[in-house]
């Protein structure tokens, strides 16, 4: 098993640097680099909008029910329910969802694509295929995952807001004010730098394990699975590192 | 010409390819046949570069693939189009699109004049311009047959590979698809070759056939040949059907 383990990263290293094989035609990439912004970036603004409203709304619930007390400040729900969609819930859990749509589909695409052999039509042609194909694909992940999660911020600390008002579990006044005390501006930081090296993650390891897909439909499949799986395995581990590095 | 000696090619345990000897000539359809499992396709995507040779040499007009450098074999490249069985055009990009893409990589070229050629490509191969803005899901099996062709096509190359070029289509689809690819060789003056089950194709356009039988040559020679051989290997292989047994034996009483 660790023989396995060490020979599938050893791979997956190698893979990267075909990846990052210098472009040779900088125009084609920056073409297929907007294609993919749409269809990776833009078509997920709904399904983080929808999740980050709900997941800010359960969050103040939730704070506000357990911190149920004359004795503590609404402000301290609001302060709590921040800390925890701005440190970990847009962050992590959101690129988690991403590793489930965006790199499952980057997975079967390049799963796809080689079992139909467009991957050796492309080699035929005199293109490196591992470069094209994924480059473009990782820099629009890097580019718009970290702009999703700040949305995601965004739309997690409105609806855990509008929660609170709605239900009238707390004095809004007091709540929103309590958004903006005491904040450290670091944990941007952090999150945004959580958010690109789990980009990073969703792009690389998805196409590795659809890029070298052998059989057919139902191998496609499988390595969909197995990179959904492979991804949350290495966010989660990523997720603890960066917390031990950059916050400790 | 492509000149083929001596190649071994294994994967594991399995000895795919053993030591072939052939020579694909130019401006001619070079067929190569044979049951599955011979080895067809290995050689085929050998020659291509798509598998390296564990034993032998692949020399394009003299200039042996294993010794060239990392530009002279994006050089040859260039001078290859490929047709695969399953046409592999690429689902994201429309036909024009999928035509282009060489052209864009490679084509020393204006927009204009990568436009004409691309218009030239698609209508050479018979392609309605209402069809070029449609994604490749959008044609049938033989358009997009030929839609890979025009992609094969469109830099001029000088050696031109099919992998099984009308599996999939109906008998008349498969003979225009066969006749496409005839008149093309001989009028850009390629190295064609082509990997098939298919035996009309031998007889409507094998200006040079090679049998592939586990992973050997068993016999080559011209459609003309085929029919009179009585090599053991030929007989086995193409007068297993009824139909070519009747035709055989008709040709010969004639």
């Amino acid at each position: 098993m660790i023989y396995r383990f060490l020979d599938g990263l050893g791979r997956y290293f190698l893979f990267l640097g075909e990846v990052f094989h210098k472009p040779e035609h900088g125009r084609e990439y920056l073409k297929s680099f907007f294609r993919e912004l749409e269809l990776l970036g833009f078509s997920s603004i709904a399904l983080v909008s929808f999740i980050s409203v709900f997941m800010g709304a359960v969050l103040t619930i939730q704070t506000a029910i357990n911190l149920d007390d004359p004795f503590v400040p609404d402000s301290y729900i609001a302060i709590a329910v921040r800390e925890g969609i701005v440190l970990e819930f847009a962050p992590t859990i959101v690129s988690l969802i991403l590793a489930g749509k965006v790199g499952s589909n980057i997975a079967s695409t390049l799963g796809t694509m080689r079992v139909t052999e467009q991957m050796d039509a492309l080699r035929v042609m005199g293109i490196n295929p591992a470069s094209y194909l994924v480059l473009p694909k990782l820099f629009a992940c890097l580019l718009f995952n970290p702009i999703l999660i700040v949305f995601s911020m965004a739309l997690g600390l409105v609806g855990g807001y509008y929660a609170g008002d709605f239900l009238n579990l707390v004095n809004t006044e007091v709540f929103l004010s309590g958004y903006f005390m005491e904040f450290n501006p670091f944990y941007i930081v952090y999150s945004l730098t959580k958010a690109t090296v789990f980009a990073f993650i969703i792009a690389t390891v998805s196409a590795y394990f659809g890029y070298n897909v052998e059989g057919g439909a139902v191998e496609v499949g499988k390595a969909s699975t197995k990179s959904v799986v492979a991804m949350s395995f290495t966010i989660i581990l990523f997720n603890y590192i960066l917390t031990d590095l950059l916050l400790q | 010409m492509i000149q083929v000696r001596g190649i071994h090619k294994s994967f594991g345990e399995q000895h795919v390819l053993r030591g072939i000897d052939v020579d694909f000539h130019e401006g001619q359809c070079n067929l190569i046949i044979g049951l599955s499992g011979s080895g067809k396709t290995v050689l085929l995507k050998s020659v291509l570069g798509l598998h390296s040779v564990d034993q032998g040499t692949i020399s394009f007009d003299g200039r042996v693939l294993g010794d060239m450098g990392k530009k002279e074999v994006k050089v040859l490249r260039q001078e290859m189009g490929m047709v695969f069985q399953g046409s592999a055009l690429f689902n994201s990009l429309t036909i024009a699109e999928n035509v282009r893409l060489p052209l864009d990589f490679f084509g020393d070229m204006t927009e204009a004049e990568k436009d004409e050629r691309v218009r030239f490509c698609l209508e050479r191969v018979r392609i309605d311009p209402e069809s070029f803005s449609k994604t490749p899901a959008e044609l049938s099996g033989g358009m997009q047959k030929r839609v890979a062709i025009a992609r094969a096509i469109v830099l001029n190359p000088k050696y031109l590979f099919c992998d099984e070029p009308n599996s999939g289509l109906d008998p008349e689809t498969a003979i225009v698809i066969d006749q496409l690819i005839h008149e093309i060789t001989h009028e850009f003056g390629m190295t064609t070759v082509i990997n098939t089950h298919d035996m009309n194709s031998v007889l409507e356009i094998g200006d040079h056939v090679i049998l592939m039988e586990k992973g050997v040559k068993a016999w080559e020679g011209t459609m003309e040949e085929v029919m009179d051989s009585d090599d053991s290997a030929v007989v086995e292989y193409v007068f297993r059907s009824n139909l070519f047994k009747k035709l055989r034996a008709a040709l010969k009483k004639a």
